[in-house]
């Protein structure tokens, strides 16, 4: 590794870790979420120093969507809108705390104390295309599972958080016209 | 043509000078249509000499910082586009990196219109969010019909697989959910409802001053740069007959961010939660269509 990609690792380093202490320092639920999209959009940069350009601006393409999409969950789901007012990050303030400090040091001490293996093999010419072949060959069947029940997840918040469904929207008979206040944009 | 070589992140300063005067020739062009050649000057005039207006406890930070990064984005997204036969950065991944920055205008719009901490502004900034939540998954997927085609995600290989054929001729149907696309994350003419008056302005309402000429040039900028990409990516990028490539380049992106807007005005203003319906029942399966169309062609 040069200097210069020593030194753009630090800062991205630095701006990760302190964007991510800023999520629970600031007063707003729009700061917060921001602060990390850009700690995670910090990741993702630091994974182009290693080469994974694309996993690395997937990163960052995937996460600043998630804060955006959070930004609308946020303000559409917290009652009497606090999302809109200052207000605190934390609820609670010593066990979490605790808990904090007690999982870093338990996971910085493993992670500095275990025998690390010595690489064997090289790293393969295009990380991408390896990462899409394991994937697509000897881990589709985890991923089709888990598709299907992120999926599944979706389509369940979707039908508990919406206000109005179908019953309400065509009443008894599903294959009458619906009643709705605005109709789409297909004509229906 | 031949291969493209990266100048490096030292020509940036070269890369901006170029979009901004491909943009100035645009908007020019643009006025010109309209009868009045001088009028994007006017405005940018007007608003320097601006005021700058502030509301109560307004987030400064959020909200002007999106309205500055309205233009860093568009410079961001050119520094992928070859010019002829340079390009900033050869990026392996130049696709997504432009897909990723599109999506960076997400938090851009939204923030614009949180930082005034106005109900207007933030009613348009939702506006602009749902938009996005449709017309996003097409256009993803519109892009990667023409990285399909060329096997590659670098924009190089995207022009030289067009040598034969422009990708336009036979994937009509993922340049037009592209060019939906684009006018949907300007936020202009049919997409315009993030800032259309109804809401007496939108997420601009309480801009002024240097803030609402970085966002209403930085929409521009991003028409040239959304339009510079579709000409990589679809219209053959610098090839042509006689003109060199840059030239080529250059040309057919004034055309095409002309008739973007051009188009744009004559078409009516979609509701925004209309236009969800269309996005994901319409635009996301015609892309689909035509990616299916492209991988089986590219299988036989």
């Amino acid at each position: 590794m040069s200097v210069l990609s020593g030194i753009v690792f630090w800062v991205l380093g630095a701006l990760a870790v302190g964007t991510g202490v800023a999520v629970f320092r600031v007063d707003s639920m729009a700061r917060a979420s921001y602060a990390l999209a850009v700690s995670f959009a910090a990741v993702g940069l630091a994974l182009l120093l290693v080469d994974l350009e694309f996993v690395g601006v997937v990163t960052v393409l995937m996460m600043t969507m998630e804060m955006a999409v959070m930004a609308v969950f946020m303000v559409m789901f917290m009652g009497m809108n606090p999302a809109l007012m200052p207000m605190s990050m934390t609820h609670g303030t010593r066990t979490p705390a605790v808990l904090a400090v007690g999982c870093f040091l338990l996971l910085g001490s493993g992670s500095v104390l275990v025998p690390w293996p010595t690489r064997e093999g090289s790293p393969a010419a295009d990380p991408t295309a390896s990462l899409g072949l394991a994937l697509m060959e000897s881990k589709m069947l985890v991923m089709l599972t888990v598709s299907a029940v992120l999926f599944a997840t979706v389509v369940a918040a979707l039908c508990l958080a919406a206000a109005r469904t179908r019953y309400d929207r065509f009443g008894d008979d599903l294959r009458s016209r619906p009643v709705d206040p605005i109709r789409g944009g297909v004509g229906r | 043509m031949g291969e493209v070589t990266a100048v490096g992140t030292g020509w940036v300063p070269l890369a901006a000078a170029v979009l901004l005067a491909t943009t100035a020739v645009t908007a020019t062009a643009d006025g010109a249509l309209l009868g009045r050649p001088d009028r994007p000057w006017a405005e940018a005039a007007r608003l320097l000499r601006q005021q700058r207006r502030t509301t109560l406890a307004a987030d400064t930070l959020l909200g002007r910082g999106a309205v500055l990064l309205a233009p860093v984005v568009a410079l961001l997204m050119v520094a992928v586009v070859p010019l002829g036969t340079w390009t900033v950065a050869d990026l392996g991944v130049g696709v997504v990196w432009f897909n990723a920055l599109d999506v960076v205008l997400w938090a851009v719009f939204w923030l614009a219109g949180w930082g005034a901490n106005s109900a207007l502004a933030l009613v348009g900034a939702y506006r602009f969010l749902a938009q996005a939540l449709a017309y996003e998954l097409p256009l993803m997927f519109a892009l990667a019909a023409p990285a399909v085609a060329a096997q590659s995600l670098r924009l190089g290989d995207v022009v030289a697989a067009q040598q034969g054929l422009w990708f336009v001729v036979w994937m009509p149907a993922a340049f037009a959910v592209y060019c939906t696309g684009v006018l949907g994350f300007t936020a202009r003419g049919p997409f315009a409802a993030p800032v259309s008056a109804d809401v007496a302005g939108g997420l601009a309402a309480e801009l002024s001053g240097v803030d609402r000429l970085l966002l209403a040039g930085g929409r521009w900028l991003l028409l040239v740069a959304g339009a510079a990409f579709g000409v990589t990516a679809f219209l053959g990028g610098g090839g042509g007959p006689l003109l060199p490539g840059w030239l080529w380049v250059l040309v057919k992106t004034v055309l095409l961010s002309l008739v973007l807007a051009a188009v744009a005005r004559r078409l009516p203003l979609w509701r925004a939660d209309r236009f969800t319906e269309v996005g994901w029942l319409v635009l996301l399966p015609v892309a689909l269509l035509q990616l299916l169309v492209v991988a089986v062609v590219e299988v036989l």
